[in-house]
């Protein structure tokens, strides 16, 4: 399975992109034959990751969404979710499960705990007033 | 996205398609319009043809529970696929009796 590739891409932080985004994360695995899990737990944790950017990361204002897609030689997929908004003062706290800023929204809270569910590894690096980097890495086909 | 029926004093709402922050706006607005005029008894959100939910769909579950409570009603879920019900698992929601 050598499936090495990657890819790039940004879009407006708007949230009709959502439904985008995580088709395309879908659509840069399906070489590695994925299961109707992994395909969905990659897509679930995308969804999560880009609807973070769009509802946290810019608070509904305009802002860029970054993409990146790579899968190593042994079917090894990283994704990295960017954005340049506000940043997260407290990461330890904003992924503790149910903890929400935006509850009037009815956001439950459960983004980075569908993330660490559905991913091998989630990692988050932020800088307030710089913005949010989420990388997830998934193993496929291991069964 | 929602086709609704109204029987008995019992309001169901059938969602289909997928169920993100950007959709779970529009399901939310359009169930609480309806609801608010007809006051069921109790509001089923059935999600036998939801294709994915992230989870969003857990916020707007939990948020037309309150609804309903505001309302004087019950809330049941109903037809929930096991993919679906994983992220159903992780946010307790089973601790409000809601699942069917």
């Amino acid at each position: 399975m050598n499936a090495k590739n990657e890819m790039h891409l940004r879009f407006p932080s708007k949230s009709c992109n959502e439904a985008f985004a995580r088709s395309v994360a879908a659509a840069f695995v399906m070489n590695l034959d994925p299961t109707v899990t992994e395909l969905s737990d990659l897509k679930t944790a995308v969804s999560e990751a880009v609807t973070n950017c769009i509802v946290h990361g810019y608070r509904r204002e305009s802002g860029t969404v970054f993409l990146s897609g790579k899968i190593d030689e042994n079917g090894r997929v990283v994704f990295k979710i960017r954005d340049k908004g506000c940043g997260i003062a407290d990461v330890r706290q904003a992924m503790q499960p149910l903890f929400t800023t935006a509850a009037e929204e009815e956001r439950a809270g459960l983004g980075f705990a569908v993330m660490q569910s559905f991913c091998d590894k989630v990692r988050v690096t932020s800088a307030v007033g710089k913005g949010t980097t989420v990388t997830l890495e998934k193993q496929l086909g291991n069964g | 996205m929602i086709e609704t029926t109204y029987q008995n004093n019992v309001l169901t709402a059938f969602l289909s398609g997928e169920i993100d922050h950007d959709s779970a706006c529009e399901i939310r607005a359009r169930v609480d319009g309806i609801a608010q005029s007809l006051k069921p008894r109790l509001l089923c959100l059935d999600f036998g043809k939801v294709s994915f939910m992230d989870s969003s769909g857990v916020g707007l579950v939990m948020g037309r529970y309150r609804q309903m409570k505001l309302l004087g009603g019950a809330l049941r879920v109903q037809n929930v696929s096991p993919g679906i019900y994983r992220i159903f698992a992780m946010s307790g929601l089973e601790g409000l009796g809601v699942m069917g």
